[in-house]
């Protein structure tokens, strides 16, 4: 799947990055929860969130990450939308709830980040 | 061992806006050496793990950046509070991270494991009502 594939799917609005929409897409994580993203996603994976703050764009600078896509029709401030211009960030938004945007995205064949998980002892 | 490089920079408490820009500039600086792929990308998650704890839990503080022949370390000292169950703080799912950081993104209690995790060296000396400090260290390929 490419980014442009991505776009169709969710019938999303591209804000920034036109010209890189060929961008292969290899996995997804779906997170409000940077520490979460920053522990398990790497720069194949795109970053489906409903975050719009600057720290956003700063965890995908850390991971290297190529794409962003907001939900439920969220746009971040204009002052965001630079910095993550600044790191070459393809940034899209589409009117579907996360849910919705992952589910279409994993029916048409996209699938999550391998994240090992063990079972603490205290939970078993 | 000869110190290639040494970079500090003060970071202070709740600064929420400007939380990350020592990570930025860290990971660039190592860019422009030649430090690339995963040895990159795990110093610069652990950087920022600890710069948002600076930011979030510490009085302020410094995180320093060296750079010697064989690794790369960062050290994250600050003046308080310290911690009081240092192997609670580690475990995963762990926060005390106020509303405004949760807001951000933050507050997980995945800090801590994530550095560790991502780090070859890790230490961490806490004393409650003086301070924290966190050693990491990052080998370097030869
Ligand atoms: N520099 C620090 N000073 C004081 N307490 C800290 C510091 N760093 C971490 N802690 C404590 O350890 C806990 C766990 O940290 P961490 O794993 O990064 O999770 P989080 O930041 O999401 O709370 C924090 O909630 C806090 O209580
Ligand atoms: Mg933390």
């Amino acid at each position: 799947m490419t980014i442009q594939d991505m776009i169709r799917i969710l019938n999303a609005r591209v804000l920034l990055g036109e010209d890189k929409l060929d961008t292969p897409v290899y996995t997804a994580c779906c997170s409000d929860l940077m520490s979460d993203v920053l522990a398990f996603v790497d720069e194949k994976t795109v970053l489906i969130t409903g975050l719009t703050n600057p720290h956003v764009v700063r965890t995908s600078e850390m991971l290297d990450l190529k794409c962003l896509v907001f939900v439920r029709g969220k746009v971040p401030t204009q002052d965001i939308l630079d910095s993550a211009d600044e790191q070459g960030l393809v940034v899209i938004t589409t009117k579907l709830t996360a849910f919705s945007a992952c589910g279409m995205l994993y029916q048409e064949g996209l699938r999550g980040v391998p994240v090992p998980v063990e079972w603490g002892a205290e939970d078993k | 061992m000869e110190e290639l490089i040494r970079k500090s920079y003060p970071v202070a408490q709740a600064d929420y806006v400007s939380a990350g820009h020592a990570s930025a500039d860290i990971k660039r600086t190592l860019k422009q050496l030649g430090v690339g792929g995963d040895v990159l990308r795990r110093v610069a998650v652990a950087s920022y793990e600890v710069e948002l704890n600076l930011v979030i839990h510490s009085l302020g503080g410094e995180l320093t950046l060296r750079v010697l022949p064989d690794q790369v370390e960062l050290i994250s000292a600050d003046c308080g509070p310290g911690i009081p169950d240092i192997s609670m703080a580690m475990r995963e799912g762990f926060s005390t991270a106020n509303d405004e950081a949760r807001s951000l993104g933050f507050g997980a209690g995945m800090g801590l494991p994530n550095m560790k995790r991502n780090a070859d060296t890790f230490d961490i000396q806490s004393t409650v009502g003086v301070g924290t400090t966190i050693t990491m260290g990052f080998a370097l390929p030869s």
